[in-house]
């Protein structure tokens, strides 16, 4: 199982990489012209998002350095802890949607604290594997094609989020007790 | 919305910041994290090129075609204000592939090429369409065949099985897909937006 999930992770790349080239190859695309052709967007497309990304990452990490972060895990603690969420999780629960970096680092923490084959360990992966940053994506996806009026975005993303972190640690603890 | 959420951090970071002693860090705090965003976006840009670079080849060969033409059952439910054959429809698929495979950062320019097509069929361009509100649902439940960092970072941590956790990671991203694609139907019907695609 190891062995097999390691390889397709470590070949997904580069297999991309070799199939689609070698298939315009056989197609007569001129590989190296659109390549280069494609690639000139790449430019752009990072210097828009940049402006979208200071302000949100500013924002975000006010709101962590400030100890308002920390007030609202308190605050939200007893909900969680109702919902047999394990109190070392309430942390990552906070931090997943908002920022990707601070929930790696969290999910570090847990692993080295609590060690990586503990059933926090696993839930605390399992949960950082299965939801994303919602809030990057949102501002990211939206800020490059100028989208102000968001709509229902961030209410479905945000349920989407708690919805994997219940569902992660209930097959958590389904799969790994016992 | 993210107007508020937005002020709501910075007023309140502030805030809390001056009245447990820690303003200071608030500044500090905020220098640094532009600075991170910056470097941020220009560790994008290599990426970026790179996928779209790649892109660009699927595009013109053919490939890209092929798969959404496979996936269509499931991009016409969907997606249904898209029309048959648009390429958004091939951009939406690239972006949920490099999802399921792990490729996270490396999968955001895909993400942001799906966006400009979907703009194009966006009569209001100031308002996000059913049909973005649906492809950020799924980027943000983000369904993940072959998590790759986590995998990493559990080897790094000395675990002694580290990928015991694709079952369970696949579990409750399928459960999350559901619930968001569920929840998402269910907004569009209530907050459809009606008179326009």
């Amino acid at each position: 199982m190891l062995r097999m999930v390691e390889t397709a992770a470590a070949w997904a790349i580069p297999l991309i990489l070799l199939v689609i080239p070698l298939l315009g190859c056989l197609k007569r695309v001129p590989v190296y012209e659109t390549f280069v052709e494609g690639a000139a967007e790449g430019f752009q497309t990072a210097i828009r998002i940049m402006p979208f990304l200071i302000a949100m990452m500013v924002a975000i990490n006010v709101f962590k350095a400030s100890g308002a972060m920390d007030a609202v895990i308190t605050c939200l603690k007893p909900g969680l802890l109702l919902l047999k969420v394990p109190p070392e999780l309430v942390p990552l629960a906070v931090m997943r949607p908002l920022s990707g970096t601070g929930a790696l680092g969290i999910t570090t923490d847990i692993l080295h604290t609590y060690g990586a084959d503990s059933l926090v360990g696993r839930t605390a992966s399992t949960i950082l594997a299965s939801t994303d940053t919602t809030l990057y994506i949102l501002t990211v996806y939206f800020g490059s094609v100028g989208i102000k009026k968001i709509r229902y975005a961030m209410g479905v993303g945000l349920f989407g989020d708690f919805v994997g972190f219940m569902a992660a640690v209930y097959y958590c603890q389904v799969f790994f007790k016992g | 919305m993210i107007n508020i959420i937005w002020v709501g951090m910075l007023v309140i970071g502030v805030i809390v910041g001056g009245m447990s002693g820690r303003i200071e860090q608030v500044t500090a705090a905020a220098l640094q994290a532009s600075e991170a965003a910056v470097s941020l976006s220009f560790k994008l840009i290599g990426v970026m090129s790179l996928w779209l670079g790649i892109m660009k080849i699927a595009d013109k060969s053919g490939v890209i075609r092929l798969c959404t033409w496979l996936i269509r059952p499931l991009t016409r439910w969907l997606f249904p204000s898209i029309p048959k054959d648009h390429p958004a429809l091939g951009a939406i698929m690239m972006l949920l592939s490099a999802n399921a495979l792990g490729l996270g950062n490396a999968a955001t320019p895909l993400g942001l090429k799906a966006m400009q097509e979907l703009q194009k069929l966006n009569m209001d361009k100031e308002t996000a369409s059913d049909a973005m509100c649906t492809l950020l649902a799924l980027t943000t439940a983000g369904f993940t065949l072959i998590p790759a960092t986590v995998i990493a970072l559990r080897s790094a941590a000395g675990s002694l099985g580290p990928t015991e956790i694709v079952a369970t990671t696949l579990m409750a991203s399928l459960t999350a897909n559901c619930a968001v694609i569920l929840c998402d139907k269910c907004c569009q019907r209530f907050f459809g937006d009606r008179g326009r695609h």
